[in-house]
Formats: C-alpha cells, sequence, structure tokens
C-alpha cells in the first residue's frame, strides 16, 4: 500500500477555504489541473455516494466516488473508480484544520493506493506534488497565502 | 463538558517539535507558568502510565497522567489525576503534523473537561490562552523561534549575526524605524538653555569602595547625536567593581562609574530621530558614567523601553539580560538536551542564564558556595547544584553526568574556577570566560584543552553591542523573553544612589542574589 500526504497552511479562515471545497462537483473552479466536470445522474454534489466524472487539461478522464463529507470536521473523502494512473484501491481524503493562531487553515490531503512497485515513487510523487500541493497553491493563490 | 482546542503553525521542522514535546516530563523546561515537574514512582518521561507532579506558577499543584504515547502519530494524551484547579474529567491532547510545504510543523492542542457551574468561560479561555497559547510561545522561545504566529511563507534562512545557529532574528526595528509622532514632536524642556542640576557618585582614586564621593555632576545640554537623561535606576554590575578598582581602565578619577541606567529622556541634540523629550528609555552600553542622577550621553545605544518593561526592571536586567542573550545564543549557540555548568547561578548574569539555558531545553548545573544561593539556583531552573565538599567540582560535575562532563561552562569567576572548569568539559566543550570575579585567570597552558578537544571563549560584551543594530537584534529577544517571563528580574538589592559603596561591598563579598540597583533620591523620594 502506498501512501501519498501533502500539507500546507493557507492564509483565510477554514470556513472560507470549506466553502470552496465541499463542491465536489467544484474542481474545475479551483484546481488548476482539472478542466471540466459533472455528477453522474445529475444529482447533488454532497450527496454521499455520487460520482464525479471529470477531464484533466491533459485530456484523462477520471471517475470518482464520494464516501465521505463532513461539514463538522471540513473534510471529504473519496474513491477513484476510473483514471489514467494505475493506481488500485485509491482512497483520498481532503481535510482542514483551523489555526487558532492567525485564523489561517491546516489544510492536508493524504491518499493510500495500490500501485506497481516500480512505479510507486512516481505516483506518489505526482499525488503529493502535482495534485494536491498543486491544489494548495491555487487556493492559497485564490483566498491569500 | 467544556471544549478549547488551539492550533498554531511552528517554523521548525517536526521532528525538533516532537522532541521537545514528547519529553512528558520536560514541561518545565518550555512551559512558562509549569515551575518544576517531577516524575512519580520513578517511572520514566516516556512511559505511559507515568505521573507528571508539578507547580503552576500561581502557586497551585497539579499531577497529569500520561494516557497514549505515540512517536508514529507524534501524539500524547494525558488527564488531570489531582489538582487544585477547579478542572474536573480534564483529558488532553496534542498532535503534530507535518506541513510539507515548507518543512514547517502544524500543532494542536485540545482538552474536554468539567468545571463548577458560571466558571466554563473563565476556565475555558484560562486553559487556552495561558496553558495552550502560552505553550506555543514557549516552545517557540524553546526552538528560538520568533515570537507569534510563523508566516505562512517559510522565511528563509539569514545570517545570524555573530555566528548563532539558525535562529531567526528580529529586525532591527527598534532604532532603525521611521520617527514616531511622538518622536518628532519638539523637545519641551529644549528652551532651558544651560545645564541641568545632578550629582553623581564619583571615584576620588581607583581603590575600594570606601572611594566613592558624592560630587555636583550637572548635565550640560545635548549635542549633536547626544541625549539628555534624568534617570530613575542605575543598574550595579560587577564591571563597576573593576571600573572602581582600576583592574579595567575605564574610569579615570573623578570620574563616576556605571554602564547601565533607565530614566526619562529631558531632551535630544540635532540628528537624533529614535527618542524624543518624555519618552522612557534605558541603556547598557559605554562610556560610563551611570552613577548619577542626571546624564548626557551618545544617544545611538540608548533604546526606548517598552511600556511592559518598568524602569527598575531595565536597569536591573538589561546589561545582565543582554549578556546573556549573547551568551546563549552567540557565544554558544544552546542546543536543548546540552548540559549547562553555570557558576554564580544565584548572581545577576547566572540566574538569567539558568533560567533562559532550562527554558531552552538544556540541563542546568549551578555551581556556587551557600544552600541559600543553591535555593536560589534552583529556583531560577538549575537541576542540579553543585557545593564546595569532599569530592572536587569537576568530580561532582562528571558524577552527575555519568562521566561525560558539561558540554558548555558558563565561568565568571575566573581564577579560583578556571582549571576546575577546564577538568569539567565534555569532550568538544566549550569554556566561556566571560569574567574574572576572583581575580585573573592568568596565564594558561592551551594544550591542557587537548585532553578534551575543547575551545574556551573570552568574549567582550562590547564587540556584542556597538552598534544600534546589534542592541536591537539583543533587546528584542530579551524583552520578548522577558515578557513570557522566560527570565524574571529579581532585583535581591535596591541602595540610595549616594550607598553605591555599600553596595559594591556587598557585590564583592558575594552577599548578593540577583540584581542590584541604585536609586536616586529624586526618584526614590
Amino acid at each position: 500500500m502506498a501512501e501519498a500526504y501533502a500539507s500546507s497552511v493557507i492564509g483565510a479562515p477554514a470556513a472560507r477555504v470549506w466553502e470552496r471545497i465541499r463542491d465536489f462537483n467544484a474542481l474545475p473552479d479551483w484546481h488548476p489541473a482539472i478542466a471540466e466536470s459533472r455528477i453522474e445522474g445529475g444529482g447533488p454534489s454532497d450527496q454521499v455516494g455520487c460520482v464525479r466524472a471529470f477531464r484533466l487539461t491533459d485530456g484523462g478522464f477520471l471517475r470518482e466516488r464520494l464516501l465521505a463529507l463532513s461539514d463538522y470536521d471540513f473534510s471529504v473523502t473519496y474513491s477513484i473508480l476510473e483514471s489514467p494512473m494505475e493506481v488500485e484501491n485509491y482512497v483520498a481524503t481532503l481535510k482542514l484544520t483551523p489555526v487558532t493562531d492567525g485564523d489561517r487553515t491546516f489544510a492536508e490531503w493524504s491518499a493510500e493506493f495500490d500501485c506497481p512497485p516500480e512505479r510507486e515513487d512516481e505516483l506518489v510523487a505526482l499525488i503529493a506534488g502535482d495534485v494536491f500541493q498543486g491544489g494548495f497553491d491555487a487556493l492559497a493563490r485564490a483566498l491569500g497565502s | 463538558m467544556v471544549r478549547v482546542r488551539r492550533t498554531t503553525v511552528l517554523d521548525a521542522p517536526i521532528d525538533a517539535v516532537w522532541r521537545i514535546l514528547r519529553d512528558f516530563n520536560g514541561h518545565d523546561r518550555w512551559h512558562p507558568i509549569v515551575e518544576r515537574s517531577g516524575l512519580e514512582d520513578a517511572r520514566r518521561t516516556d512511559q505511559v502510565g507515568a505521573v507528571r507532579n508539578f507547580t503552576i506558577r500561581s502557586g497551585e499543584r497539579v499531577r497529569e497522567v500520561l494516557l497514549t504515547l505515540s512517536d508514529r502519530e507524534r501524539r500524547l494524551r494525558y488527564a488531570i489525576v489531582g489538582s487544585d484547579l477547579p478542572l474536573r474529567d480534564y483529558v488532553a491532547e496534542l498532535f503534530l503534523k507535518p506541513v510539507t510545504d515548507g518543512n514547517r510543523t502544524f500543532w494542536s492542542w485540545s482538552s474536554r473537561f468539567r468545571t463548577p457551574p458560571g466558571e466554563e468561560e473563565t476556565l475555558a479561555r484560562l486553559v487556552g490562552e495561558e496553558v495552550y497559547e502560552a505553550g506555543f510561545a514557549g516552545v517557540r522561545a524553546a526552538l528560538g523561534l520568533r515570537a507569534g504566529p510563523a508566516s505562512p511563507p517559510p522565511p528563509a534562512p539569514r545570517p545570524a549575526i555573530g555566528g548563532t545557529n539558525a535562529a531567526v532574528e528580529r529586525p532591527p526595528s527598534r532604532l532603525g524605524s521611521p520617527p514616531s509622532p511622538a518622536a518628532t514632536a519638539r523637545p519641551m524642556d529644549r528652551g532651558a538653555a544651560g545645564a541641568v542640576e545632578g550629582e553623581a557618585m564619583v571615584i576620588a582614586r581607583h581603590g575600594g569602595p570606601e572611594v566613592f564621593r558624592a560630587a555636583p555632576s550637572p548635565a550640560p545640554p545635548p549635542g549633536p547625536e547626544e541625549v539628555r537623561i534624568r534617570q530613575t535606576a542605575v543598574g550595579v554590575n560587577y564591571i563597576d567593581v573593576y571600573c572602581r578598582t582600576g583592574y579595567f581602565d575605564l574610569v579615570q578619577p573623578p570620574g563616576a562609574p556605571g554602564l547601565e541606567a533607565a530614566g526619562t529622556v529631558i531632551d535630544v541634540g540635532s540628528g537624533v530621530r529614535h527618542l524624543a523629550a518624555g519618552q522612557r528609555v534605558a541603556y547598557a552600553c559605554p562610556p560610563p558614567g551611570a552613577y548619577a542622577t542626571v546624564r548626557t550621553m551618545p544617544a545611538a545605544l540608548v533604546i526606548p523601553l517598552p511600556d511592559r518593561i518598568d524602569d527598575e526592571t531595565a536597569a536591573a536586567v538589561l546589561l545582565k539580560g543582554m549578556s546573556a542573550e549573547f551568551l546563549l545564543h552567540r557565544v554558544h549557540a544552546l542546543e536543548a538536551g546540552e548540559t549547562v555548568l553555570v557558576f554564580a547561578p544565584a548572581g545577576g548574569v547566572g540566574r538569567l542564564i539558568c533560567q533562559w539555558a532550562a527554558h531552552l531545553g538544556a540541563r542546568v548545573i549551578g555551581a556556587t558556595s551557600s544552600e541559600a544561593k543553591a535555593r536560589a539556583a534552583r529556583t531560577a531552573g538549575a537541576h542540579d547544584v553543585v557545593l564546595p565538599g569532599e569530592a572536587s567540582l569537576e568530580e561532582q560535575v562528571m558524577e552527575l553526568t555519568r562521566g561525560r562532563g558539561a558540554d558548555v561552562i558558563y565561568d565568571g569567576v575566573g581564577r579560583d574556577s578556571f582549571a576546575h572548569s577546564v577538568a569539567a568539559l565534555a569532550v568538544h566543550g566549550h569554556l566561556v570566560s566571560y569574567g574574572q570575579a576572583s581575580g585573573d585567570v592568568g596565564p594558561f597552558d592551551i594544550g591542557s584543552l587537548a585532553a578534551r578537544s575543547a575551545k574556551v571563549s573570552r568574549p567582550n560584551f562590547a564587540h556584542f553591542t556597538d552598534t544600534p543594530e546589534k542592541v536591537a537584534a539583543i533587546t528584542g529577544r530579551l524583552f520578548d523573553a522577558l515578557e513570557r517571563r522566560v527570565l524574571r528580574a529579581e532585583i535581591g538589592g535596591r541602595y540610595p544612589l549616594r550607598e553605591a559603596a555599600a553596595a559594591h561591598r556587598a557585590l564583592e563579598a558575594g552577599e548578593t542574589i540577583g540584581s542590584t540597583i541604585l536609586v536616586p533620591e529624586a526618584a526614590a523620594g
């Protein structure tokens, strides 16, 4: 089981950051790698169990299922159903924690998955770097660093 | 059930922070409200089930049991099992997470508890601010970090002044900042042309305390880059004795010794922009002449006093505290876990070194001469104290350190202690000889250091404090430490200025505990 983890501090209150990311269908609004997204079946994006189908700016196509959403913990957990990456059993969580010392946000994004051993380092770097840290950087640019 | 949570981000790698926090019994070294902490039943500090028994500054006793310790999650949980505080069923958790974006550390500290009815809010605030937030500040200080919340972008490491470690220096803002509106106000007493009447304690010749004489000492109007100060408290330092005896060639009769005082600005000369009439100020710098009611002196190294530092505190700790700052941060960059031997741990500089070194996470051993001073040293943070006895100083230090010796020794005693200090050093140890209260060290065989691959420093206060930028950096960290009560001024002797001779006699007799100050009569009355 491989693990990827990235964390950052975003210079905005956690509630404001959460407004951006709680919408499971809103990735194109804030993540630079995502071009377009829709919820399969046209249901609400905060319905646990819903599936988002989205296309990356490089053309890749993914489907992800919402496994858990918590407005109390500011956390969202999802799994990959289909992706161009060679990963299986991929489950990721994005979680926000208020930093009381300065009204900022500690953001953590982690994933566990299975993959061919020889590709593990590359995939961990891609996921922690381009996907997770790339998302944090975009949030920081949009909401304040 | 009350719930409290505080979180912060520290500009330090997670392992450095966890090293400090995982020591369940080490909180008396970094938490400003924890006085002394001990473990019950001979358990180890990382033994789950261990009970730490400690006193907090307000006097209450607390016993807490370690419920969880995880090096993997960098998490610990503990509960209060006995306390004078009205906190019931108190269970707390703290954990660290890495901020991978910048090699920083997220720290969460939270608890839940019950209180007597109506006290929920007060106690929640007390726990959140005086325990958790104060703890954040304490660990920041222990790590040598800038006070206050870490800035979101990690600061680039910058070269530190005077060969310190990577501790972040505060920018020299105190002296270099643009003048505040108050500082540009017109000096009020400017029109009073001519000198301001005053009196100084001067030395008739170099010699014993009996050479002091009171003499009229008017302060002339300040010239360019000068300031005239009405002094309210004057600090007494051992260097004043050297000036009086002529050991240091700094004061020619009939001059006045003294390098440290606090007071209020009467007026300033042209070109002085960081000070203004009516402002509270202090200084710890040459030229000597502080034993006076009023004086006119160069303004560059005179600093405005923050409101929270009163005049007597400033006079009592400025020079000693600045010394402690560069001894602990610049001459030797003290690190958590090092063993420090401090001579004269009940004296002015020694006490501050003990407080600060313990706070930084060092193991502090004091070397002193009486039970009373040993108690004072322990109160200041010394974990152990060695006294003259059957075993020599170095034998006692070796026994306390299991044969290892001290990593750094702060020795202001000089002749009587020097050889013992060399023998008490650890391999690669550092002997910092910063004074000679018992007399000159004299000729010294450098070959004796080879037995320990040791080094010796002989720092000179002037070289660390000769520019406004250096003074601002040192006093910035010093005032922070005072404000956070890492350092506590203790004024052990307060004499009228005219009784300077008595103050010197007490200092030379080794009778003083804490700092000694002189109070000009006008200010005293």
